[in-house]
């Protein structure tokens, strides 16, 4: 039985990632767009470093998230239109576990290269050398979270034509946390203060949100289901 | 009520109301392994919205389903474990080829034979398919692809929403003939479709009369 649950995760996974390497140039578009309005900051706002360097962190954290919802929106609308999503709910396996493998890939394939390509943009916006470690490790982290957090909302939104900003408006709030403590571990860095309490507090809400936004998702699927 | 409790499947006492309206309610039926069974009524009497609630997508306002003599809610992993469910919407992603859909399919069900997914594709006449994107073939083949889980599946409870649709004649001949396949070594089939079928023993069940009779 224990074999039947784990092939629940893994199906999905894989399947997931196959199909993001089929359509590999629109799901490399959040990406995209985190580089080039990374870009354009220096230019809308100065191109000192010294004041770049002030809100570099905050920035880079913005366009990360902003990236995720752009993204998070999409998680279940394609499966839920061609019938997808009825098959996974009728699966014998435990419903979070499919969940869980679905929002993986979701994270493999935009948090994972958003936290890559970041020490690039840090480059670009003059973040100073200390505070690259800890951007790369709340990064990591925190997309994990934002993708869980943001696939809760998906789900809630699946059956709405035009959920987009119900989406935005219900993630939001959740999100605040996510960006408060991984902006906090960079800064604190670039001051020279212990970062690892804040990325802490980051990875205590990574586990929470792996444990319980599967179950949130099942559960809004299944009343979504019923309607 | 003692014969239902030793049958693979029975509907007891069945209703289903959407936003305070009901559709039916106080539906009664008993299904055996080498059973067909065909739900007939107009569209919109809640043809669809049964099979969903056969599958436990859909929770229904009153009465219950048994498998094997206990309320599906009680033994749900063995229940859907032993059903297949090919709805409305095949299922079909587009951006993968007729193979590997075929392969994500089986691999998320539970009781499948995984070594043949390759003959099943030849079988339903999607040989030289199977390394293209699914987005190049038609409606009608898309309807096959997910008809070969059907040549794969080993599980004995198969729901099936309008089969036929889509599917050129030598399809639905094909098709009848792996429903009669399966009925024979036992299994049950559930489906709902306005067309005759040329099978021996269906029993049909009209959603509205609430009549049941033998074809």
């Amino acid at each position: 039985m224990a074999r039947q649950m784990d092939s629940g995760f893994l199906a999905w996974l894989r399947r997931d990632l196959l199909l993001a390497w089929r359509r590999r140039g629109e799901v490399a578009s959040p990406v995209l767009f985190f580089i080039m309005v990374s870009t354009l900051i220096p230019l809308g706002l100065t191109p000192e470093s010294t004041r770049l360097a002030e809100v570099a962190a905050g920035m880079v954290w913005v366009m990360a998230l902003l990236a995720t919802l752009l993204s998070v929106d999409g998680l279940f609308a394609s499966d839920y239109q061609d019938g997808s999503l009825e098959q996974m709910l009728i699966t014998p396996q435990l419903l979070p576990l499919p969940v869980l493998g679905k929002i993986t890939a979701h994270w493999l394939t935009t948090g994972l290269p958003l936290t890559l390509v970041s020490p690039l943009l840090g480059l670009m916006l003059s973040l100073p050398a200390a505070g690259f470690i800890p951007l790369l490790w709340s990064l990591a982290l925190g997309t994990a979270c934002l993708s869980l957090i943001g696939a809760v909302g998906a789900a809630l939104t699946v059956s709405l034509r035009k959920g987009g900003l119900l989406l935005t408006l219900l993630v939001m709030p959740l999100y605040m946390p996510v960006i408060i403590f991984g902006s906090a571990s960079v800064s604190y860095a670039i001051d020279g203060i212990n970062w690892l309490p804040p990325l802490a507090v980051l990875g205590a809400l990574c586990a929470a949100a792996v444990a319980l936004c599967p179950l949130a998702v099942a559960g809004a699927l299944r009343a979504t289901a019923s309607n | 009520m003692s014969l239902s409790s030793s049958s693979l499947l029975s509907i007891e006492n069945l209703a289903f109301e959407r936003d305070d309206s009901r559709l039916f309610d106080g539906i009664n039926l008993t299904v055996n392994g080498g059973d067909i069974l065909q739900i007939e009524g107009a569209n919109g009497s809640g043809k669809t919205t049964l099979l969903r609630l056969l599958t436990g997508a859909l929770q229904p306002s009153a009465g219950r389903i048994n498998y094997q003599g206990q309320p599906i809610s009680e033994n749900r992993y063995d229940y859907l474990a032993d059903m297949l469910y090919i709805g409305h919407q095949p299922a079909v992603k587009l951006n993968l080829t007729a193979e590997e859909n075929l392969r994500w399919m089986v691999a998320s069900a539970a009781k499948s034979n995984r070594v043949a997914v390759a003959d099943a594709l030849a079988e339903v006449g999607l040989a030289g398919y199977s390394d293209i994107p699914c987005y190049t073939l038609s409606a009608g083949q898309h309807r096959r692809v997910a008809l070969a889980r059907l040549l794969i599946s080993e599980a004995r409870l198969w729901y099936l929403d309008e089969p036929f649709t889509a599917i050129d004649k030598q399809g639905v001949s094909l098709l009848q003939s792996c429903l009669q396949h399966h009925v024979a070594q036992g299994g049950l089939v559930v489906l709902s479709t306005h067309q005759d079928l040329a099978l021996n023993n269906v029993r049909k069940y009209n959603l509205l009369s609430r009549a049941e009779y033998l074809v």
